[in-house]
C-alpha cells in the first residue's frame, strides 16, 4: 500500500479552504513557505546544499570524476542528475528500484539545469573525445512535506554553485578550482485545487488536487522547462498565469538559491 | 539542444522561411491513423506521422496485475511507452529506460485525466504504446494512437486527446518538429488537448523561450491539436461508420 490514502473529508476540506482563498497551513494561495539553501553541508562531496521549503528537507552532494565524453559530443562534458526517494523521508516511499516518481523528480530537475545551461558543459572536457569531467548531481531527499521538485533543483542548484574541481585528488592540478556556473534556473510548482491553482504544495495539496504543473525560469526571463503531472488539466491561460507567477518567485527562490 | 559540442548544426529554415523538410512554419507533418489493426488486443490503432510508426493496444477493464495496486473505487490506467530497439538510429537497449519511464507517467496520468475511470473500480486499463520508427514526436504520437485505441476498446472518455509538439527553431515558433528540428532547436513543447474543455493534460517543456514565445507556442499547439483531432476522429469513423445497405467485405 505505498499511497496511504488521504481520506476524502481531508480533500473536501482542502478544497472548500482553497475556495475560500485559504489553505491547510493559513498560507495563502500564492504564498510560498519559507525557503533556505545552506551550502556546504557534506565534506566529502565536492559541492553540496541542503535545501529547505517549509519542513521539506531535500540534500544535493555533487560528485566530479574524470571520464569518457560520449562518442557523438566529444567536446562536451558529461552532466547526470539522480534522485533517490529514501524511505526515511516519507510514508510513501518504499524501499526498491527507482519509483516513477523518483525518475520524474530527477528528469524534471535535470531538464532545467541542463536547459538553462547551467554549466557550460564544453568547459568540462580536458581532451576532445578522451577525457572529461563528469558532473554527478545526487538528490537525497530527507523530509517530503511537499514541492520536491523546487525543493530538489534548489539543492542542485546550491550544490553546483559552490562545487569545486578536484584537480587535486585526481592528480590533474595542486588546487582545485571552482566550477563556473552561468545560469540559476529554479523551478516553481503548482496544483490546481478546484478553480484556484496555488503554489509551493503540501503533499496533502498534490493528493487532493486536479494536476499539478511546474515551471523552470532563468534570470533572462526564459521559460527553460516545464512539467504538468498528476490527473487534472490545465487551460492556456492557466498556463500563461503560472509562468507569470513562476518568474515573481523565481527572483526570491534564485537569491536564495546563490546565497545573495 | 542536448547537443552541445556536436559536430555539426544543419540550417533548419530557408532564406524563404520553409524547413527542412519543406513545411510552413505552422505546417504538420503527414499523419494517418488507422484504428483497430490488432486482433488480440480490446483496441489498437497505428499511428504513421511523419517517419514516426507508433502502435498502441489497450487492454481492459482487466484484472489488476500486480494485485496491490488495485483502487477499490475507480480503475487505475497503467501505460507502458516503450521504443524498440531498432527504432532510432543507434541501437538503442532494449527495454524502459529512464525516459521511458517518465513518459509512461505522464501519459497515464494524462488519460486518467479523461477517462471515466469510476465506472470500472478493481480494475486496470492497460495502455500499451510500441514506438517502431521515430523520427522525434514519439511521446505526442503515441498519445494519438492509444487514445484512438482506447476509443476502440470502448472505453468511456471525456473526449479523445490529440497531441502535437511545438518547437522554436531559428527564433521561430514551429509546429510538429522533426528529428534535426529537436536535435538542433532552442526549445521543444509537448502537449495533449482536451477538445471539449480546451484544457492540456499533458504539457512538458524544454529550452528557451520568453512569455511571449511560450504564449504563441501554446496556441500554435492548440490550432494543431485539433488539426489532429479530425484526422482521429475520421479514422474512428473509417472503422465504425455503417455501410450502406448491400455492401460486401469488412467485418460482418
Amino acid at each position: 500500500m505505498s499511497d496511504e490514502v488521504t481520506a476524502e473529508i481531508l480533500t473536501t476540506h482542502i478544497l472548500d479552504l482553497a475556495k475560500n482563498g485559504k489553505r491547510l497551513d493559513g498560507r495563502g494561495l500564492d504564498d510560498y513557505r519559507e525557503v533556505t539553501v545552506e551550502p556546504g553541508w557534506v565534506a566529502s562531496a565536492d559541492g553540496s546544499a541542503l535545501a529547505t521549503i517549509g519542513s521539506t528537507k531535500v540534500l544535493c552532494g555533487v560528485k566530479l570524476e574524470l571520464g569518457k565524453p560520449f562518442p557523438d559530443t566529444p567536446n562536451a562534458g558529461v552532466l547526470t542528475t539522480n534522485a533517490e526517494l529514501v524511505p526515511l523521508s516519507s510514508p510513501m516511499f518504499e524501499p526498491g528500484p527507482p519509483h516513477p516518481r523518483a525518475i520524474e523528480v530527477s528528469r524534471v530537475v535535470d531538464r532545467a539545469i541542463r536547459a538553462a545551461e547551467t554549466i557550460d558543459l564544453t568547459k568540462l572536457c580536458v581532451t576532445p573525445g578522451e577525457k572529461t569531467w563528469v558532473c554527478y548531481t545526487d538528490i537525497h531527499v530527507l523530509d517530503h512535506t511537499g514541492n520536491l521538485i523546487d525543493t530538489a533543483l534548489l539543492a542542485a542548484l546550491g550544490a553546483l554553485t559552490h562545487a569545486t574541481f578536484p584537480n587535486q585528488r585526481f592528480g590533474v592540478g595542486t588546487t582545485d578550482t571552482p566550477l563556473e556556473v552561468n545560469h540559476y534556473p529554479v523551478e516553481c510548482t503548482f496544483v490546481r485545487l478546484g478553480d484556484a491553482i496555488v503554489v509551493d504544495p503540501l503533499v496533502d495539496e498534490e493528493k487532493a488536487g486536479q494536476g499539478r504543473i511546474t515551471v523552470a525560469t532563468d534570470e533572462a526571463g526564459n521559460v527553460v522547462a516545464m512539467q504538468k503531472g498528476l490527473i487534472g488539466a490545465f487551460s492556456p491561460d492557466d498556463v500563461r498565469d503560472v509562468v507569470e507567477r513562476a518568474f515573481q518567485h523565481g527572483e526570491r527562490l534564485r537569491a536564495v538559491a546563490r546565497g545573495v | 539542444m542536448g547537443n552541445v559540442g556536436a559536430k555539426e548544426v544543419p540550417t533548419l529554415l530557408t532564406p524563404e522561411g520553409l524547413r527542412i523538410d519543406g513545411r510552413r512554419l505552422d505546417e504538420l507533418r503527414a499523419l494517418k491513423v488507422t484504428a483497430g489493426p490488432l486482433h488480440e488486443a480490446d483496441g489498437s490503432a497505428f499511428v504513421e506521422w511523419g517517419a514516426n510508426k507508433v502502435m498502441a493496444a489497450v487492454y481492459g477493464p482487466r484484472e489488476v496485475h500486480p494485485r496491490h495496486l488495485q483502487e477499490n473505487n475507480k480503475a487505475i490506467v497503467q501505460c507502458r511507452y516503450n521504443m524498440a530497439a531498432f527504432s532510432v538510429d543507434e541501437r538503442k537497449r532494449p527495454g524502459l529506460d529512464r525516459r521511458s519511464q517518465e513518459i509512461s507517467k505522464v501519459i497515464a496520468e494524462a488519460f486518467e485525466s479523461v477517462i471515466f475511470a469510476e465506472e470500472y473500480p478493481r480494475t486496470s486499463i492497460d495502455v500499451y504504446i510500441e514506438v517502431l520508427q521515430a523520427n522525434a514526436g514519439t511521446r505526442c504520437a503515441g498519445i494519438v494512437a492509444a487514445s484512438v485505441a482506447l476509443a476502440d476498446a470502448g472505453i468511456p472518455m471525456v473526449d479523445l486527446l490529440p497531441a502535437v509538439a511545438v518547437g522554436k527553431i531559428a527564433g521561430r515558433i514551429v509546429l510538429d518538429l522533426k528529428k534535426e528540428e529537436d536535435n538542433f532547436g532552442e526549445a521543444d513543447l509537448p502537449m495533449a488537448l482536451v477538445p471539449q474543455s480546451g484544457r492540456l493534460v499533458l504539457l512538458q517543456m524544454e529550452g528557451h523561450l520568453n512569455r511571449a514565445e511560450l504564449s504563441e507556442a501554446l496556441d500554435l499547439g492548440v490550432k494543431g491539436c485539433r488539426q489532429i483531432y479530425d484526422v482521429m476522429k475520421q479514422a474512428l469513423r473509417d472503422r465504425y461508420a455503417v455501410r450502406p445497405e448491400g455492401h460486401t467485405g469488412g467485418a460482418a
